[in-house]
């Protein structure tokens, strides 16, 4: 092996990352630039809105009930004998608003929505699909991203909030059948440290994991190369670099935000 | 009305796949690009509908320069155009008639009766009438080919682009197609380009044929000219005869 060889490769992985970023900084241009060709996606974002968001809320909604299950068991294994168990609904109530409504939701999301979207793009993309609808003097950006884009941001925080709220209920229903716990207690905890901006922030979390699943998506459906398994490829990609995005994002808020 | 590339250049990557590409299409003449498979022969056909951009060299559509044409003249320029795709590149989850509707909404100007009529119209001229209701899931593969053939001339285009017509099918399906490119010429006017490798099918529809080697087109001439050239090249393809390539290839890097 040649002395040079590893700076060269190192030149090369630093070349390729920043084509990368220039190729998408591209792609996130185009998708602004068409979002102004209103009469090609609106009516197609309702159709976006009910595939992305209204079919989607089952698998939310599951999540979040085994979750506020779980995280009124635990509480109260945790506080029992140290802290009254009215806290219960506190950490219930914060947790599944400030953490793991919106987080477990987008990273399922991110298997489901993400996923869906670059496997029926990539295939439209190998399949010469998106070219034939360029040889129609149709936007592929205003016919196909667009209308997923603005779906996901608009739908995820609806998603959250619904997840939220099954998942207090199910904390609550656990906590006065398992724990000796009255309504009131749960209750009283959850209104104890509650803020109106607990909304806020799980919304904020929300709409820029709905833009982060779909953006990804997109992205790695339009740039799919070769067959079956560049669609297969892309799909992976597009769980892997939103679920990690979607880790960075939830770090970042709270750095921001609380 | 014609279209035109003049010293086309382009690459991917390192691969350079055109070098310098002449090429001219006549007005109402139908003219096949033959060559071997991964010569360019697509990659010019996506220049042309402007799905590309040359590294170098000119593309010329109606006189228009299609890489420097903004986003708007390009799409008008488009819909003067049908193309053709290798595998019909339907849209999936759409009816045929949905298909071929979608181009002439876009371009708008027209009542729902009319585009009702106009997609019945151009699903009987290619031998489909009654197939509106199908998915392309439930048709053949020849069958798909006609109805990608009948969404691109939905339009009424001046230019049809053909991206192997013929590939992958049975001989009578081929003289199908074959004949209906000859009719889509007679009743629709329309300026032709055909990628194929098939040179019984360019022997037939073709009032040119044009040869791609190496990323040039080494000749034109009409299909009679293409059977009696003495290019070695060109005698190696149409004949099917590796060796006269070789020797041909052998003898250019001697000299």
């Amino acid at each position: 092996m040649h002395w040079t060889q590893p700076f060269a490769a190192i030149g090369a992985a630093v070349l390729g990352m920043f084509s990368g970023l220039g190729v998408f900084g591209r792609f996130c241009l185009e998708t602004a630039r068409a979002t102004f060709d209103l009469r090609t996606w609106g009516p197609l974002l309702v159709i976006q809105m009910r595939r992305l968001g209204v079919d989607s809320l089952p698998i939310a909604l599951f999540l979040a009930v085994f979750t506020g299950i779980v995280l009124a068991l635990q509480a109260s294994y945790t506080f029992t004998g140290a802290i009254p168990l009215y806290f219960v609904g506190t950490l219930v109530g914060k947790t599944m608003m400030l953490e793991l409504g919106p987080v477990l939701a987008g990273l399922a999301l991110s298997g489901r929505i993400g996923a869906n979207i670059a496997a029926e793009l990539g295939t439209m993309r190998v399949s010469e699909q998106i070219d034939a609808l360029e040889t129609m003097a149709y936007d592929p950006m205003a016919y196909l991203v667009v209308p997923r884009i603005l779906a996901g941001i608009l739908m995820f925080p609806i998603i959250v909030v619904f997840a939220n709220t099954v998942g207090i209920i199910a904390g609550w229903i656990t906590a006065i059948n398992m724990l000796d716990m009255s309504t009131e207690q749960f209750v009283r905890g959850l209104r104890l440290f509650y803020v109106p901006f607990d909304i806020t922030y799980s919304v904020i979390k929300s709409l820029s994991f709905g833009l982060v699943i779909t953006l990804i998506g997109c992205y790695q459906g339009f740039n799919t190369m070769g067959g079956a398994e560049g669609v297969g490829a892309a799909a992976t990609r597009a769980v892997v670099v939103a679920g990690m995005l979607i880790l960075a994002l939830d770090a970042f808020w709270a750095m921001v935000l609380l | 009305m014609s279209i035109e590339l003049q010293g086309v250049h382009k690459a991917f990557g390192p691969k350079q796949i055109l070098r310098g590409l002449d090429l001219h299409v006549n007005e109402g003449e139908t003219l096949s690009l033959v060559g071997f498979s991964g010569a360019g022969k697509s990659v010019t056909l996506k220049h042309i509908a402007g799905l590309l951009r040359p590294d170098r060299g000119i593309v010329r559509v109606d006189g228009k320069e299609v890489p420097k044409l903004p986003r708007d003249e390009l799409y008008d320029l488009r819909r003067g155009m049908g193309y053709v795709f290798q595998f019909a590149a339907l849209f999936d989850s759409m009816t045929i008639a949905e298909n071929l509707s979608m181009g002439l909404l876009k371009k708008g100007g027209m009542t729902e009766a009319q585009i009702r009529d106009r997609v019945a119209e151009s699903l009987d001229l290619v031998e489909l009438a009654g197939f509106e209701n199908r998915l392309p899931s439930e048709l053949s593969g020849g069958q798909r080919k006609r109805a990608g053939l009948a969404r691109a001339i939905a339009f009424r285009p001046k230019y049809l682009l053909y991206d192997e017509p013929t590939s992958g099918l049975d001989p009578v399906t081929t003289t199908v197609i074959d004949r209906l490119i000859l009719k889509m010429k007679k009743e629709l006017g329309v300026t032709s380009l055909v990628i194929t490798h098939d040179m019984g099918s360019a022997y037939s529809i073709s009032d040119r044929i044009a040869m791609l080697y190496e990323g040039r087109v080494i000749e034109t001439g009409t299909p009679d000219e293409i059977r009696a050239t003495k290019n070695p090249f060109v005698r190696g393809f149409i004949e099917g005869e590796p060796e006269l390539i070789e020797a041909a290839e052998a003898a250019a890097a001697k000299s």
